[in-house]
């Protein structure tokens, strides 16, 4: 009896264990196998080939005494913080305006929303052409008398990475938005009546009870804005080209630039093993929080 | 709409709102339209630019209305438009997009549905852990494993091709997908899975004559954010489709941004317009199903 149980413990669920094939290869070889690859491959001299000639730290040296890179990690942090910051504060607010029982509710989410289904690409050509310093909104601004407005964002060599915040910004704010208001309903109702009984000013219960419940929410979507950030890459592509000069570049351009472009692979390995390590050191901490949050629920 | 008259509300701010044109309203609905107007304006820019001829264009005012309406920017976008390689307009990426479309959201949605079907009523040992590994892979950043993926891709012969591209497709949107179906079909009581059991159902004959028929809006709701995900795909298409088969998006930055010729506005916003146009659709027509799969993938997440 018990020889029989143990093979018929490996074929029981046989056909979900099939099912479940391409999820565990996608898993073990796309997502860990490659990861390691890369990371491995990150520490030779690999040209256009990957080539098994180790190199030690070279590449990495390399890349923090590349100009190109520090200005792309030093744009990925402005972009980072002022997309965190601004598409919280005003996703939040315009959640909280909508949260308000006001009339065309429908329409006004329908319209901070819509940029969201709209590709990057397309995000950053619009606002390419809105900014543009010759013909753009400059330009309506300079027949209406301001003769000497200029708008530089797109060509200045300081400015240019907010050009890519504002369209980033308008592109995702919406998202943010939506988030923030399914938390917002999730609040329960009692929570205002007590504090209606209490007399305290609304924007007090948000800002000291309604945003400190709404941790959660508000830990997810920074996770998702988050890794939106470090992957930015078409929006700059269709807006700057990373110029003028190397001033709006970024660290997932720089990866892509070296892999196919310049036929340095090792190089490209190294960047995006960096970029990995960021990813890693925010979202071990964030899942440990979440996966310890779990257990002491279902405790 | 929703009748909701001042005086029955039980609003945040309740005191005595009995005036329609309170402080407080005029506050709200004056921000708020503020601010959609700037969130239209962008849309009604490229609308306006891409019905304006070029000298027009020059005279730099892009808010006002076209003086005389031209449709001439639209054809050529979609016809004649040069991308540096090629004349042939956007088209040719258009019927790209469509033949990466169709098979990677279909095969993406078929196989992400029986894993999240397998995940939630046929859990074996380690089904758990792939999840997350899964799970964990959606946060990678794709620049890490794009070249590995070209290897692989070489070695199975499909790489630069279109097999190639929907099975990138799929890859990606597994995490994300499963997820989404997992979630739908943890909420699916055990009760009816046991029944079927009883009744001698196996894996398949559950998944395809139980599940599938109620489980139609999460099925929509998957087709939603894959089609406008693939849609929208630039970095996939650049890398992995080959140059035959670039999509959409890929061609339009290689119409706009050619250093070459006379800038065309006009042919740009018409172009840029064409490749947004399924995506907003899409959004216009599904509505509250799209805020459903962003929140769905996101919030949990």
């Amino acid at each position: 009896m018990n020889t029989s149980k143990r093979p018929n413990l490996w074929l029981r669920n046989m056909s979900a264990k099939v099912a479940a094939v391409p999820m565990i290869a996608t898993a073990l070889i796309v997502f860990v196998g490659c990861s390691v690859w890369s990371v491995v491959y990150s520490f030779t001299s690999s040209r256009s080939l990957p080539k098994e000639n180790f190199v030690g730290l070279k590449q990495y040296e390399r890349l923090f005494s590349s100009n190109r890179w520090v200005e792309s990690v030093e744009n990925v942090f402005i972009f980072g913080i002022c997309t965190l910051v601004f598409s919280l504060i005003v996703g939040f607010s315009l959640a909280v305006l909508l949260d308000q029982k006001i009339r065309f509710e429908n329409t006004f989410r329908t319209i901070f929303l819509y940029p969201f289904a709209l590709s990057f690409m397309v995000t950053g050509l619009v606002w390419q052409w809105m900014l543009n310093p010759q013909l753009g909104v400059a330009s309506v601004v300079r027949n209406l008398g301001f003769e000497n407005f200029e708008i530089l964002l797109l060509s200045s060599r300081e400015y240019s990475i907010y050009a890519i915040v504002i369209a980033g910004l308008w592109q995702g704010t919406g998202l943010v938005m939506v988030l923030m208001l399914a938390g917002l309903r999730g609040i329960d109702q009692d929570i205002w009546k007590a504090s209606r009984v209490d007399g305290i000013p609304a924007w007090k219960t948000y800002l000291f009870i309604v945003v400190p419940m709404m941790r959660p929410v508000f830990v997810t979507t920074l996770v998702i804005i988050a890794s939106g950030i470090v992957k930015v890459y078409d929006l700059v592509l269709a807006m700057t080209q990373g110029g003028p000069g190397i001033s709006s570049e970024v660290p997932a351009k720089y990866v892509y630039d070296y892999m196919f472009g310049r036929a340095n692979l090792g190089q490209g390995l190294a960047a995006s093993t960096v970029m990995l390590s960021t990813v890693l050191i925010v979202l071990i901490p964030w899942s440990y929080m979440e996966f310890r949050d779990k257990q002491e629920k279902s405790v | 709409m929703r009748g909701v008259t001042p005086t029955t509300a039980i609003g945040p701010r309740g005191s005595k709102p009995k005036r329609i044109l309170s402080t407080r309203n005029i506050v709200v609905y004056g921000v708020l339209t503020v601010a959609a107007v700037y969130w239209v304006i962008p849309l009604y820019v490229m609308i306006v630019t891409s019905l304006k001829g070029l000298p027009e264009i020059r005279m730099g005012n892009i808010f006002a209305p076209p003086l005389q309406i031209t449709f001439e920017p639209w054809v050529k976008a979609w016809d004649s438009a040069c991308t540096g390689l090629s004349c042939e307009g956007l088209k040719v990426g258009f019927w790209n997009s469509v033949k990466i479309l169709i098979p990677s959201t279909f095969i993406s949605i078929a196989i992400a549905s029986v894993n999240g079907y397998a995940l939630s009523f046929w859990k074996f040992k380690g089904s758990e852990v792939f999840f997350t590994l899964l799970l964990l892979g959606a946060f990678i950043p794709y620049q890490v494993i794009i070249y590995p993926l070209v290897i692989l891709l070489r070695e199975l012969g499909l790489f630069a091709s279109l097999g190639g591209i929907v099975l990138i497709h799929t890859v990606f949107g597994m995490p994300i997908l499963t997820l989404l179906f997992r979630n739908y079909f943890a909420s699916v009581p055990m009760e009816l899975f046991k029944a079927a059991r009883v009744d001698g159902a196996g894996f398949w004959r559950i998944f395809l004559q139980i599940l599938l028929p109620m489980s139609l809006p999460i099925f929509v709701v998957a087709l939603i954010l894959q089609i406008t995900g693939i849609w929208n795909d630039f970095f996939f298409g650049v890398i992995y489709a080959g140059t035959l088969n670039f999509p959409m998006t890929v061609q339009l930055n290689n119409i706009v941004n050619t250093t070459q010729g006379v800038k065309e506005y006009n042919v740009n916003m018409a172009a840029t317009l064409l490749t947004g146009l399924l995506p907003l659709v899409v959004y216009f027509i599904s509505g509250k199903l799209f805020v459903r799969g962003i929140a769905a993938g996101a919030v949990k997440g």
